[in-house]
């Protein structure tokens, strides 16, 4: 798995619904609009998971969509991020331990960045893709480390 | 051909591919500035396409399972070669085209069919319902825009035989014997009409909203392009990028193939001279791009397949044959004493 620099300059976000309420969908459309305008950071949305560079998964994981999430993570090419946008998906939120639900989300594929909110304003959002770009830096030092190693 | 000749035809393939790929990128990059200013947003940088590229080639190459590989495989390539063999056959500003004398604009009516079968072909090739809706739509598309495009080379050739020009089909001659040359106020409408008419075929040739049935993100999750990612993703990504520099090129040859040297000055053949031009040359391609491509996009939503069918079928297929029209009656009327004289009043 190669860390390219581009690659924090252009991630290109796929969003997933595992069940939510649509509040984190409509916050995650918000953060496109103009007034906080994504695409100045290269961030584009795309309409399938072979393009994508961060799955954007929202709701607490109904049980029909585990396997689906499962696919969807499957699908994405490496490098890879994954960000859990909104409470239910964190923590299960207020449907925490309920019978339908088969999350929080890190129960199902590993979860890179929470952002937490019920829902989350974009600046949140905005400051989780902040929080990717630093783990992204971070994962790319280590790779560096082993590499001066060798 | 000796072997000097086919070692300089190499060699300037090499650039002239590396000049499409360069500005073509740069365009996309300038079409989303322009477009987010347009959207009163701040948009992202101008080398954003390059970012994106850098990244697409560095991510994982994943091949579907129920794919014909070989052929999901060479279809980016296929689009992207094909692409820039278009190139080869298009004057650039002041450079003549590197395969000068060896093909005219028939062939590149059947070239630009090229990236667009590629693209079909890896659609079908990749085993997801969603690619295979996107490739049907995409050769629905491909025959609707075909036609109106057929009737303004028509229109041109025609006008240059008319004025008993050797090869009138030869983009040279096109491009040395621009259309607006030898005519009266009619043939001017004529002309401007057959130049809106290319300028609307052209975002249909690169899939460009409104003419984006066949890659919807939103709808058919991206279409032709569902099952690419990586490398051959960001190939075609540049054949994209090289194919608006065509369009953009193959609209300024016909209708606005002037240079600036002579102008402002400079002698001709001068280094001096030559770079004006190639820089005047890509300004001429940014703008009629930029309202070809940008301004379009911008301001239109998708239209469904039937709708793009009827577009190209009828309004603009008329509209292109009236504009034939107006230019035979324009030479028809050039022999009447009074009928070059409407436009000396100007």
């Amino acid at each position: 798995m190669k860390l390219v620099k581009s690659l924090d300059k252009s991630l290109w976000v796929f969003h997933v619904n595992s069940g939510s309420c649509n509040g984190c969908d409509i916050e995650i459309v918000a953060a496109l609009t103009p007034r906080y305008d994504v695409e100045r950071f290269g961030i584009k949305l795309v309409g399938s998971p072979r393009h994508a560079d961060v799955l954007l998964v929202t709701g607490p994981v109904t049980k029909p969509m585990r396997e689906r999430i499962k696919r969807i993570y499957d699908q994405t090419p490496d490098p890879k991020v994954v960000m859990c946008v909104g409470t239910c998906g964190s923590t299960g939120g207020v449907f925490y331990d309920s019978y339908t639900l088969d999350g929080p989300i890190d129960d199902v594929i590993p979860v890179t960045i929470y952002v937490i909110g019920c829902p989350p304003r974009p600046e949140a959002i905005i400051d989780g893709v902040v929080k990717a770009w630093a783990k992204l830096e971070e994962l790319r030092g280590e790779t560096k480390k082993k590499e001066g190693k060798k | 051909m000796n072997g000097m000749d086919i070692l300089m035809a190499v060699i300037g393939s090499v650039l002239v591919m590396l000049f499409g790929i360069f500005f073509g990128l740069v365009f996309k990059g300038i079409d989303r500035v322009l477009s987010a200013r347009m959207q009163a947003r701040i948009g992202p940088r101008v080398r954003q396409p390059f970012w994106d590229v850098g990244k697409l080639f560095s991510k994982e190459n994943i091949i579907p399972e129920n794919a014909v590989k070989w052929m999901f495989s060479s279809a980016p390539v296929l689009g992207l070669a094909s692409s820039a063999v278009m190139l080869l056959y298009l004057p650039l500003g002041p450079l003549a085209p590197v395969l000068q004398g060896h093909g005219d604009i028939i062939l590149m009516l059947y070239l630009l069919v090229i990236p667009s079968l590629a693209m079909v072909t890896g659609g079908f090739a990749s085993g997801s319902p969603y690619a295979a809706v996107g490739a049907q739509r995409e050769m629905v598309m491909m025959m609707s825009y075909e036609f109106p495009l057929a009737a303004v080379v028509v229109s041109i050739a025609w006008k240059l035989n008319v004025f008993g020009i050797a090869n009138p089909f030869s983009i040279t001659s096109i491009a040395s014997n621009p259309i607006w040359m030898n005519s009266g106020i009619l043939g001017i409408i004529g002309s401007a009409i057959l130049l809106v008419v290319l300028i609307i075929v052209t975002p249909a040739e690169l899939s460009k909203i409104p003419f984006d049935a066949p890659e919807a993100e939103t709808e058919i999750v991206g279409g032709l392009l569902a099952e690419y990612s990586g490398r051959n993703l960001g190939i075609f990504y540049l054949a994209d990028a090289v194919k608006t520099i065509v369009m953009g090129a193959l609209l300024v040859a016909i209708f606005f193939p002037w240079g600036i040297a002579g102008i402002v000055g400079l002698a001709a053949g001068s280094v001096g001279a030559i770079a004006a031009d190639i820089a005047f040359f890509l300004l001429k391609l940014f703008l009629v791009l930029f309202v070809s491509v940008t301004v379009i996009r911008t301001s239109f939503a998708r239209l469904k397949i039937d709708q793009i069918v009827y577009t190209y079928w009828a309004p603009l297929t008329i509209a292109a044959l009236f504009g034939l029209v107006l230019i035979i009656w324009d030479l028809n009327l050039l022999g009447i004493e009074w009928y070059p004289q409407v436009l000396g009043g100007w």
